[in-house]
């Protein structure tokens, strides 16, 4: 698997150049912004801490910057991402955990159904050219047009402030008084969980859905043309088989391009829970950057990007499954 | 300020504009184009002249002191915000803002992605490799974010100077263009026109610059303007988030403001709701006139009411995507 080798060579690459860039970002600053924010700390934190984060950050001058990007790395890499200062000096890494679960369910539930309805909803508009379905793909391009969190903003006012048929924010119902909630798979929770999700998932899922629907339509268009669709409608195949049969060929570039939409969706989704309140990586992240919990911010860099590189690495994987011809040793 | 002395030089100095022959024919636009760009213009309008139609200025504040604020009414149109300035003034003035930033980020992120794409796929080679990886690193990091811990700490100064944001925005975007362009010119550098000039001993700027380029156009055109609905999406956000100096006044900051004083709660829509709807509308002319560029670049992907429904029989012609030069060949084998 030539190719597969190759991306994950890639992916080595990428996320050496992200932890990289998490070490050189706080130091590259402009004037002293570093001392600046440490300055800003006083009096949150000991001046014992204080001085072992100036170290950290090497604004004591007392290391060389390449011991200190070793010695960086090695923590990076064994999971220590340092205290974070706004959650009483908890690691940072016990912080992301608890939000983590939060955020991966945000994104793939979404993502999931983007994929599922946007594929189908292309396949037909695709297949049905000038028909009814095919109105939909300009109408879904105007919510992609328009910054996530804005879309969220305006379904949160419409279907959460204004109608009341959803809660507005959080991540479960923390309000009721007659029903105290226990964290886990049991109903209530969970029935709760996923009430909560829907403003945030529909405003994911409609803000990406555009780009499969479109993706789809327009490989459709071409891939009908194909002889070999020609040759499967000649044979006299039901409609459907012909179908499926375009489909599969069209899915690939659609699945090649959502690749490099990932990151877009994931930072999207992190502004998303910016605006419901919603308890995961992106509210975390609005937090850190209130309290310049440094540490924090660092670490939340760090598990995005990865994530995002899973993410890509997954979508390859998918590629590699639905095209034998990038199995095939080149 | 409007001295009459530039305009009589320019009409003096082109006497060949009235003499030039009548267009054969109007060209016609796709509706999708005609309306995205008049939403589009409109806003570059406001942004232009919004400080002149403004009623109020920024610090103005309406004299009633209390701390809630005001329905829309017949003196403050979209009514005020908590500290009584006239929010209808302050659409009107932050429109330049959230617009010029946009734009400076789309015109830095296009200068860039032309530069790395043309580049990396013309040359090819490890230069491609290397630049090709580059590209891949930016298109997977989160830019976003990563903004968001560039731009808090910076010195006031410099969160207040649209170059400098415009050109960080730029530094996150454009990596999407510069993917479409390589791959662009790696098909054109082949075209049987590029190979000429290559042989007759043309250098390689003035191919790139006068063969290649030029046929790139609408791409370039397309991803200018989706890096602008990005660079918009971006601004906006780090101005809601409060990354962004408040200073700006920009449809970000007012969406922030509205939020941190709790207006959804208060339900008071006056407040967040238009420039909510300003930066839905600006990203929907956009993307509407980048919809038909797409449909100018590839015809076949036009809806056409043409009730084909199925798979077509026609023997002997079978479309592919191809350039325009083979289909030539084709039509004529036929």
């Amino acid at each position: 698997m030539p190719l597969l080798i190759r991306r994950i060579g890639f992916y080595l690459i990428a996320a050496y150049a992200a932890i990289t860039l998490d070490f050189f970002i706080p130091r590259m600053l402009p004037g002293n912004a570093l001392s600046a924010i440490l300055t800003q700390m006083r009096g949150v934190v000991t001046p014992a801490q204080l001085a072992s984060m100036a170290a950290e950050y090497g604004a004591d001058d007392k290391q060389s910057l390449l011991s200190q990007y070793f010695t960086y790395v090695g923590h990076t890499l064994s999971g220590n991402f340092g205290l974070s200062l706004s959650h009483q000096e908890t690691p940072v890494s016990t912080v992301l955990g608890g939000d983590l679960p939060w955020t991966i369910g945000l994104i793939g539930s979404a993502t999931v159904v983007a994929f599922l309805l946007g594929t189908l909803i292309g396949i037909m508009a695709g297949w049905r050219r000038g028909g009814l379905l095919d109105a939909i793909v300009p109408v879904s391009t105007f919510f992609q047009a328009i910054p996530y969190f804005v879309l969220g903003l305006l379904l949160l006012i419409i279907f959460g402030s204004d109608l009341a048929w959803f809660p507005i924010g959080g991540g479960y119902d923390t309000t009721n008084r007659y029903v105290t909630y226990v964290q886990g798979w049991n109903w209530p929770y969970m029935s709760s969980v996923l009430q909560h999700l829907v403003l945030p998932g529909t405003t994911v899922v409609l803000a990406s859905i555009a780009g499969w629907i479109v993706g789809m339509r327009n490989m459709m268009i071409t891939t009908m043309d194909e002889d070999y669709v020609l040759v499967a409608a000649a044979k006299g195949l039901s409609r459907f088989r012909v179908i499926g049969i375009a489909a599969r060929n069209a899915i690939l570039p659609t699945i090649s391009n959502f690749t490099l939409s990932i990151s877009l969706v994931v930072t999207g989704a992190v502004l998303v829970e910016v605006v419901f309140d919603y308890p995961g990586i992106g509210n975390e992240m609005f937090n850190a950057i209130t309290a310049a919990d440094y540490p924090l911010l660092q670490g939340i860099l760090l598990v995005v990007t990865f994530a995002v590189l899973i993410a890509n690495f997954l979508a390859d994987l998918a590629y590699v499954v639905l095209d034998p011809r990038s199995r095939r040793e080149a | 300020m409007t001295s009459t002395l530039p305009t009589e030089t320019m009409t003096g100095g082109s006497p060949a504009t009235p003499a030039a022959p009548a267009r054969r024919r109007r060209r016609h636009y796709p509706i999708k184009v005609q309306v995205g760009a008049g939403i589009t213009l409109f806003f570059i309008l406001i942004a232009i002249f919004g400080p002149e139609l403004a009623p109020h200025s920024a610090a103005w504040v309406a004299n009633t002191t209390n701390g809630t604020p005001q329905p829309p009414s017949g003196s403050n149109w979209l009514g005020t915000d908590n500290t009584q300035h006239d929010l209808y003034s302050a659409l009107l003035l932050g429109a330049r803002s959230t617009l010029l930033i946009s734009f400076v980020a789309g015109a830095f992120a296009t200068v860039l992605s032309v530069a790395m794409g043309v580049t990396s796929g013309y040359v090819g080679g490890v230069t491609d490799e290397v630049m090709s990886i580059i590209t891949n690193i930016f298109l997977a990091l989160p830019g976003l974010l990563i903004l968001m811990v560039i731009l808090k700490p910076l010195p006031p100064g410099d969160q207040n100077n649209s170059l400098v944001i415009g050109f960080v925005v730029a530094l996150s975007s454009w990596a999407y263009g510069a993917r479409a362009l390589r791959a662009q010119t790696l098909t054109l550098r082949d075209q049987d026109y590029v190979v000429s000039a290559r042989v007759i001993g043309e250098r390689k700027r003035r191919i790139v610059i006068y063969e290649i380029l030029p046929n790139l156009l609408p791409i370039v055109a397309a991803s200018f303007i989706f890096t602008v609905i990005y660079g918009m999406g971006v601004y906006v956000a780090l101005c809601y988030l409060g990354v962004v100096s408040p200073a700006s006044g920009s449809w970000g900051t007012l969406l922030q403001t509205a939020q941190a004083s709790g207006a959804i709660e208060a339900n008071q829509w006056w407040w967040y709701l238009p420039p909510a709807l300003c930066i839905a509308l600006v990203g929907i002319g956009l993307a509407l006139l980048n919809f038909g560029i797409d449909e100018i670049i590839n015809p076949r992907i036009r809806s056409s009411r043409s009730k084909r429904r199925d798979v077509k029989f026609q023997l002997g012609l079978t479309p592919v995507v191809r350039p325009a030069t083979s289909t030539v060949v084709e039509g004529e084998q036929l």
